[in-house]
């Protein structure tokens, strides 16, 4: 399968380093996910022109982009606060990059009508943007950014600046919009929830490189790094395993997971497979360990107990059980992992 | 609760409001407001303001059309030596007008450093002619514009440039389209503060342009000339400036104080 865009992109600043290959095929959605800082704007702003490449290369559709400048790149791109021109009304916002492109002004309308109608909004075309709700600016910041027929769609944080009770919908109809696209769409986000939601694709990055790829179903479930499990919500370690057995690194906990591997594996179980008992539990098949209790803070509806002492895990046990247990930090309990929920990956 | 203030505060206080009231209540007071209507209405007053208001409104055009570039340049773009230029725009501020007419006429005097090529490639003289009140008005009003423009250009958010570039649009384009009308309220009040000062300029304009009725004698120049030998004209004049400084004020009022 082709690929819309291929890009190697290299950017130094100070002692930062941004060193990332990404690829993106026709129709696809690849989410750039990463903590405060990894790079993922960086890597939005080269993409678009914005940021020049220190090192490396753009080609969209077989062509070289990296020389040439921001407006000379056929990119759509939605800022994180969308940065819609407020002197202009949503209808002007939406036709000025057709009019940038040589369209005369009166089919740029036309087709900038077009577009706030296809995002729903066609009876808010004259209204200027700071009258406009955070969802609303999104769908016309979304409509400015596809009227100029972009091959690559760049979208820096699209839900960010929403508060939590509009974005449900604001993301589900993000995700129309991006299906409908039949270029390639790259989507910088901190938040597991959207980038699991819209992409085809994850790639994770942490200062600057990129740690872990795949699909969301597959990195929700083999996390890489402790930044990535802690999104997905798992405990994960690094060990070595011999069959079905697993040593964790520094020999203090063997596992018996659910695969048979041998070498250097990850070992992944979620908090909820972890069961605490104050005395010890006889005759079960289970991973068992003795720890010590680090915290206790609220979880949803359950309580997540931090546990240390020989391995950092966190377990969710119910209020009820919680009280039953009469646990306090600092006291020391038992922990057990069924081998079917514990599982092993090569590293 | 309010603590009552010191006297050694209070007192000062009120003297120098006085200071600043009182003259402009004299003004008012003195006016002689049952022939106001005819004196306003005398040929040499309404050519006097005629040629004021045209000048002064010159003057901005030219200093727009100068200033915004250069308040861009200013506030955008980074060369060596831009505080240096920051401070050389703004020495007409400080510089007293009569040594600006001065130096306008050494540069562009018939004789002058840039007058003499002026005048004998293509015969243009500046110096006692309304070009060079024009000139003289521009050349004291042009850091007003800068200082308020640059302001505007240097607040004004970058990313919106940057979304410009990814639609397609040219600097240029993006110059006129984005960055002009977010800057737009500096432009405006840097263009009544420029005006404001070109409309009230006397030392550079009367070294100049000197002092012909109809032709380089604005308002300022003919209220000098009027308290001489007609001090009830002069006041007509002054109420009418200080008219013009109000409904000025009144425009401004929190773009430009607060």
């Amino acid at each position: 399968m082709g690929f819309v865009i291929d890009a190697r992109l290299v950017v130094r600043r100070g002692d930062f380093t941004l060193d990332l290959a990404l690829t993106a095929a026709p129709g696809e959605v690849v989410a750039l996910l990463g903590p405060n800082g990894a790079g993922k704007t960086t890597a939005l702003r080269a993409l678009a022109g914005l940021t020049p490449l220190s090192e490396g290369h753009i080609r969209v559709d077989g062509e070289p982009w990296h020389d040439r400048p921001a407006e000379r790149r056929p990119v759509g791109v939605v800022f994180q606060d969308y940065l819609l021109f407020p002197h202009l009304s949503a209808l002007e916002n939406v036709a000025f990059g057709p009019r940038c492109h040589g369209v005369r002004r009166r089919e740029a309308r036309r087709l900038a009508a077009e577009w706030l109608d296809r995002v729903g909004l066609a009876d808010q075309a004259a209204r200027k943007p700071r009258t406009l709700s955070g969802g609303q600016a999104q769908r016309v910041a979304l409509a400015r950014a596809l009227a100029v027929g972009p091959r690559l769609l760049l979208l820096d944080e699209p839900l960010s600046a929403l508060d939590a009770h509009t974005r449900p919908a604001v993301r589900a109809r993000l995700r129309r919009h991006l299906a409908d696209f039949d270029g390639a769409a790259v989507l910088v986000t901190h938040d597991p929830l959207d980038a699991m939601a819209l992409a085809d694709r994850l790639v994770v990055i942490e200062n600057g490189g990129v740690v872990q790829e795949g699909t969301p179903a597959h990195v929700a479930r083999h996390p890489r790094t402790d930044y990535v499990a802690r999104l997905v919500g798992l405990n994960l370690y690094r060990g070595t395993a011999h069959g079905h057995s697993v040593t964790l690194a520094g020999d203090a906990v063997t596992f018996n997971a659910a695969e048979s591997l041998d070498g250097e594996v990850f070992l992944a179980f979620p908090p909820s497979a972890v069961a605490l008992f104050r005395t010890r539990p006889d005759g079960s098949p289970r991973n068992l360990w003795h720890a010590t209790v680090a915290g206790l803070e609220p979880h949803a509806d359950q309580i997540r107990v931090h546990l240390e002492d020989p391995v950092h895990a966190a377990a969710d046990v119910t209020p009820a059980a919680l009280a039953e247990l009469r646990l306090a930090e600092g006291d020391r309990v038992w922990a057990a992992v069924k081998a079917a929920e514990t599982h092993a990956y090569p590293a | 609760m309010n603590r009552r203030a010191p006297w050694v505060l209070v007192l000062p206080a009120l003297l120098g409001l006085a200071f600043l009231v009182l003259p402009l209540a004299g003004l008012l007071l003195r006016a002689p407001w049952s022939t106001l209507g005819t004196r306003l209405a005398r040929p040499e007053i309404l050519d006097a303001l005629r040629l004021s208001l045209i000048s002064a409104t010159l003057a901005t055009l030219l200093c727009l059309l100068m200033g915004v570039p250069l308040a861009w340049v200013l506030g955008r773009v980074d060369f060596p030596g831009r505080r240096l230029v920051r401070a050389l725009v703004t020495v007409p501020l400080v510089l007293p007008p009569v040594v600006g007419g001065v130096a306008l006429l050494l540069a562009l005097g018939r004789n002058g450093l840039a007058g003499r090529w002026l005048d004998r490639w293509f015969g243009v003289t500046l110096p006692f002619t309304t070009a060079g009140v024009v000139l003289a008005e521009a050349f004291v009003a042009l850091p007003f514009l800068v200082i308020s423009v640059e302001g505007a250009v240097r607040a004004a958010d970058l990313r919106y440039e940057d979304a410009a570039a990814t639609l397609g649009a040219s600097r240029w384009t993006t110059f006129r389209r984005v960055t002009l009308p977010l800057i737009a309220p500096g432009v405006g009040a840097g263009a009544v503060l420029c005006w404001a000062r070109a409309l009230g300029e006397f030392g550079a304009t009367i070294t100049f342009a000197g002092n012909f009725p109809g032709r380089t004698q604005t308002m300022p120049l003919a209220v000098y000339l009027a308290l001489e030998n007609d001090p009830q004209a002069a006041i007509v004049l002054s109420l009418v400036l200080l008219a013009v400084s109000v409904v000025v004020l009144a425009g401004l009022r929190g773009r430009w104080v607060s």
